[in-house]
C-alpha cells in the first residue's frame, strides 16, 4: 500500500462512553491557547489601571484614576457649557417673546418639564393634575392669573410663604371660627355660592336669598358682586366649575368657618432666572396658559 | 522504573498549514461564478444612485443611522416598520433550512462571507507564491531569503488591500458613498467609519490569510445547527467507498490478487481542500461541501477512462441503494420532498405577507397616545377636556398640511396645541408629536360618561389621503 500522508492520526478518546457513543480528546488549536493567554494578561492589566479589587472600606482606584461620578460630573458640566448660551437668551429675552422663538421655546419645554418634575411635582402632581388644595395646572382657571408674567412671577416669588416679602399674599377671614358669621348665615352663603357656580346646585334652595344678602355684605369686596372673584387678590372665581378645596357643601362650609391658606415656596432662592422661565413656559403650555 | 508509560496526549495543537491545490472543473467555475456575483454585489451595491427628490439621499441602498431611516430602491423603511427586516430575518432563516435539508452545508460551500473570501485570498494567493507544490516548497524554506520575503511581503500587502477595500466598502453603506469616499481620503471622515474599516481590515486579514477554516471548525455555530437539519436525503458531498475501494497505486494493483477499487489514491482530493481534510473517512464536521474534491476526482477519473462520480454530491439513502446494488434515487427526489416542499411554502408565504404590507403601507401615519395623567381636566365653564399624543408621520418627500378631526359626539371638538388653526405642517420625511386637546361640552354625554370611543381623522388636506385611529375619550363619571 502507497503511503498515505494525511492519514489521520488516532485521536483518543477520554474513556467516556454512552450507548456506544464515544467522546473524543481532541486537542484545542493552539492560538486558542494564546488567545486565552492575551485575555489573562489583559485582566491584570485592567484589574491594575481600573477600580477593581476590593477593600473593606473602598476599592482599589485603578491606575488611570477612572470614577463613574467623575464622569457624571463631567457629563453634566459638558451640557452645561453646551446649554449655557441658549439658558442666558431665555433668561435675556421678554418673557412674552419666548413663544415666538420655536427653538427657544423647545427648549423651555423641555428643560422645564424635567424642572417641574424635579421640584413641582411633589405637590402638584407628576401630570401637573394638582390635588386637593394643590391646583390643577391644566385648566383655565388661575387664582393669580395665567399669563406668562403671573406664572413667572406666582413661581418665583411664591405664594403667602414667610421667606420672600414679595410672595403673593391674600387673607380670607375665617367667618366662623372667629365668629364673624353666624352659623345660620354661613349655611345661607355656602347654599348661595353653590347656586351660582356652574355645575352645581345649593343643598337647600329656600337659603340662598338670604345667602345672597350674606354675600354681598362680607365676600363681594374680594370675590366681586358677580362672584368672579378677583385675580389681584388671589381671590377665586366662584361662579366656574373648579373647586380647589371642593364644591360640596361640606367642603365649601369648611372653607368659610375656618378659610384655607395654601402656601407655595418662593423658587427665586433654589432656581436659576432660566430654569424659572422654563418651568413658567413649561406651565403655560400646558392647556390653560392665557 | 520503566519508560513504556505511553505519553500524555497533547492538549493543544498548532494549525496545521493547508495548501489547497488549483482545480478546474464545473463545480469550480459555478464558484467563480458566485463569487464574483457576491463579490460585485457587496462592493458595488453602495455606488448605485436611485433619485428620490430633493429632500431625501439618492443612494439606492442606504441604511442611514442617523436619521433612522432605511432606504432600498423604492422602498423606505422607518424605524417603527422594523418588522420588514424581521420578516426578512425570517425570511433568510427559513431559507437556510431549505437549502439546507435539501443541499447540506450548500450555504458554508459556496455564498458564505468567509468561504468566499477565503477563496478570494487563496487566489491572490496562488497568483503571487504560485500553486501547492511551490507555496509547500516556500513554507519548508527554513531561510529567509529575498525571494521569500518579498514573497510574502507582496501576498500581505494585496491580503491588506482586499480587506482594506472589504472594511471600506461597508461603511458605504451607512452613508452617501461619494461624499463618504472623498472624506475617507481627506481624513476628515467621521472616526466611527475610520474605526469600523480598521476593525473589518483586520478581521478580513486576518481571517481570510490566516484562520479560514479555523472559523469553520472552531468559531461557528452554524455547522453544528446544520447538522440537526440534514437528514437522510440530503445531498452532501461523499465517496463511494464501495466502488474505490480497495484503493491503491494502479501498479500495485497489477500484483494484488484482490480486486482493485476505482480509487487509485492519488491524493487529488486531499490537495484541493481547502479545509484540509480526507473526504474518503467519511462524513465529518469539518467539510463544507464546496465539492472541490469531486472536480479533481472527475478529472483524473476522466484521465483513467473510469465514469466520474466517484466522490459525488449524495444523500444517505443513496449509499444504501448502491451498496445492494440498487439505483440510487434522482437528484430532484432528493429535493422534492414533503419536508422541503414544507420549507418553500412558509418562506412563500413569508414573503407574500411581507409584499402585501410592503404595498398596503400609507404615505401618511399616526399614532394616538391619550394622556392619562390625569385622565381628564374640568374647565372652568364645566366642559371636560382630554389630551392626546398625536405622532404624525409623514412619508412624503414633501411638507404636507395635516389636518386633525374627531368623530364621535356632535359635543366634541378639537384644539391644537401651540396654533389656533386644526391642521399642522409636517415637514417632508419626518415625524412630528402634536398635542391634541378634544372638549367635550358641559353637560354633553361624553363629558358625563366615563368612557366613550372617538375616532380621530388625520388628513392630509394636499391630496385628501385620510388614516384614523380609535381611541377613547374620559368625562366625568357621575
Amino acid at each position: 500500500m502507497a503511503k498515505q500522508p494525511h492519514k489521520k492520526h488516532e485521536v483518543e478518546t477520554t474513556g467516556h462512553e454512552w450507548d456506544g457513543i464515544q467522546e473524543f480528546n481532541n486537542p484545542l488549536p493552539r492560538w486558542w491557547l494564546w488567545v486565552f493567554y492575551a485575555c489573562i494578561v489583559w485582566a491584570i492589566w485592567y484589574s491594575i489601571a481600573y477600580p477593581a479589587w476590593p477593600g473593606l472600606k473602598s476599592a482599589t482606584s485603578g491606575y488611570l484614576g477612572f470614577s463613574t461620578r467623575a464622569q457624571v460630573a463631567e457629563s453634566i458640566a459638558e451640557f452645561e457649557t453646551k446649554l449655557a448660551p441658549m439658558n442666558d437668551k431665555l433668561a435675556g429675552v421678554e418673557l412674552a417673546s419666548i413663544a415666538d422663538d420655536a427653538e427657544l421655546r423647545g427648549y423651555a419645554v423641555s428643560a422645564g418639564a424635567a424642572v417641574f418634575k424635579t421640584w413641582c411635582a411633589q405637590c402638584h402632581g407628576s401630570g401637573a393634575a394638582g390635588a386637593k388644595g394643590y391646583p390643577n395646572l391644566l385648566d383655565d382657571d388661575w387664582l393669580w392669573g395665567g399669563t406668562m408674567e403671573d406664572i413667572h412671577t406666582t413661581i418665583t416669588h411664591g405664594i403667602r410663604n414667610t421667606d420672600d416679602e414679595d410672595a403673593r399674599f391674600s387673607q380670607m377671614p375665617a367667618f366662623g371660627r372667629d365668629e364673624l358669621l353666624e352659623k345660620e348665615q354661613i349655611a345661607q352663603v355656602v347654599n348661595y355660592v353653590m347656586s351660582i357656580s356652574a355645575g352645581n346646585t345649593p343643598q337647600d334652595a329656600s337659603l340662598v336669598a338670604e345667602g345672597e344678602v350674606v354675600f354681598q355684605d362680607n365676600c363681594a369686596a374680594c370675590h366681586m358682586e358677580d362672584g368672579t372673584g378677583d385675580r389681584f387678590q388671589g381671590a377665586p372665581n366662584l361662579t366656574d366649575a373648579i373647586w380647589l378645596f371642593g364644591g360640596d357643601y361640606a367642603s365649601l362650609y369648611e372653607t368659610v368657618y375656618n378659610a384655607r391658606y395654601g402656601v407655595m415656596p418662593n423658587w427665586n432662592t433654589r432656581l436659576s432666572e432660566a430654569e424659572i422661565r422654563a418651568v413658567a413656559t413649561y406651565v403655560h403650555g400646558l392647556g390653560g396658559g392665557e | 522504573m520503566s519508560n513504556t508509560q505511553p505519553e500524555a496526549p497533547s492538549l493543544y495543537a498548532a494549525r496545521e498549514p493547508i495548501f489547497p491545490k488549483r482545480v478546474h472543473g464545473k463545480f469550480r467555475n459555478l464558484k467563480w461564478v458566485l463569487m464574483i456575483f457576491t463579490l460585485g454585489i457587496y462592493y458595488l451595491t453602495p455606488w448605485i444612485r436611485w433619485d428620490r427628490g430633493p429632500n431625501l439621499p439618492d443612494q439606492a441602498v442606504l441604511v442611514d443611522l442617523a436619521n433612522r431611516r432605511f432606504f432600498f430602491f423604492w422602498i423606505e423603511i422607518w424605524p417603527h416598520e422594523f418588522y420588514f427586516v424581521a420578516g426578512l430575518l425570517v425570511m433568510a432563516g427559513l431559507g437556510l433550512f431549505l437549502f439546507t435539508s435539501a443541499l447540506g452545508r450548500v450555504w458554508c460551500g459556496y455564498a458564505c462571507p468567509q468561504t468566499v473570501w477565503t477563496d478570494l485570498f487563496i487566489l491572490v494567493e496562488r497568483w503571487i507564491e504560485g500553486d501547492r507544490n511551490a507555496r509547500l516548497r516556500l513554507h519548508r524554506q527554513k531561510k529567509l531569503d529575498f525571494r521569500k520575503i518579498r514573497l510574502r511581503l507582496t501576498k500581505w500587502v494585496a491580503w491588506f488591500l482586499i480587506g482594506l477595500a472589504t472594511g471600506g466598502a461597508w461603511v458605504f453603506y451607512f452613508t452617501d458613498a461619494p461624499t463618504l469616499a472623498v472624506d475617507l481620503v481627506q481624513g476628515t471622515a467621521h472616526p466611527v467609519a475610520y474605526t469600523t474599516m480598521l476593525i473589518l481590515t483586520a478581521t478580513t486579514f486576518a481571517f481570510g490569510g490566516f484562520a479560514r477554516e479555523q472559523i469553520c471548525i472552531y468559531a461557528c455555530p452554524w455547522p453544528r445547527i446544520q447538522a440537526a437539519m440534514m437528514d437522510e436525503d440530503t445531498l452532501v458531498v461523499g465517496y463511494r467507498s464501495w466502488r474505490g475501494e480497495p484503493r491503491g497505486k494502479q501498479r500495485d494493483q497489477e500484483d494484488s490478487t484482490t480486486p482493485a477499487g476505482d480509487c487509485i489514491d492519488c491524493m487529488a482530493c486531499v490537495n484541493v481542500c481547502p479545509m484540509g481534510i480526507d473526504i474518503r473517512d467519511g462524513q465529518q464536521l469539518e467539510c463544507i461541501t464546496c465539492a472541490l474534491c469531486i472536480d479533481a476526482c472527475d478529472d483524473i477519473m476522466a484521465k483513467l477512462g473510469k465514469p466520474r462520480g466517484l466522490i459525488d454530491y449524495m444523500a444517505l439513502t443513496d449509499e444504501i441503494a448502491e451498496r445492494e446494488g440498487k439505483a440510487p434515487k434522482p437528484i430532484w427526489k432528493h429535493v422534492f420532498r414533503p419536508r422541503t416542499i414544507l420549507y418553500t411554502t412558509l418562506w412563500s408565504l413569508v414573503g407574500v405577507a411581507l409584499v402585501v404590507a410592503l404595498f398596503m403601507r400609507s404615505d401618511i401615519e399616526a399614532t394616538v397616545a391619550p394622556v392619562r395623567n390625569p385622565t381628564f381636566v374640568t374647565l372652568s365653564d364645566g366642559s371636560i377636556r382630554n389630551t392626546y399624543d398625536v405622532r404624525l408621520r409623514n412619508k412624503h418627500g414633501t411638507d404636507r398640511p395635516f389636518q386633525i378631526s374627531v368623530k364621535g359626539h356632535p359635543a366634541l371638538r378639537v384644539q391644537l396645541e401651540g396654533t389656533p388653526y386644526g391642521a399642522v405642517t409636517v415637514p417632508a420625511d419626518s415625524t412630528q408629536l402634536q398635542r391634541v386637546y378634544i372638549v367635550a361640552a358641559a353637560g354633553s354625554d361624553p363629558a358625563n360618561s366615563e368612557r366613550w370611543d372617538i375616532r380621530l381623522w388625520v388628513e392630509d388636506t394636499s391630496n385628501g389621503d385620510r388614516v384614523y385611529k380609535d381611541t377613547i375619550f374620559n368625562g366625568r363619571a357621575n
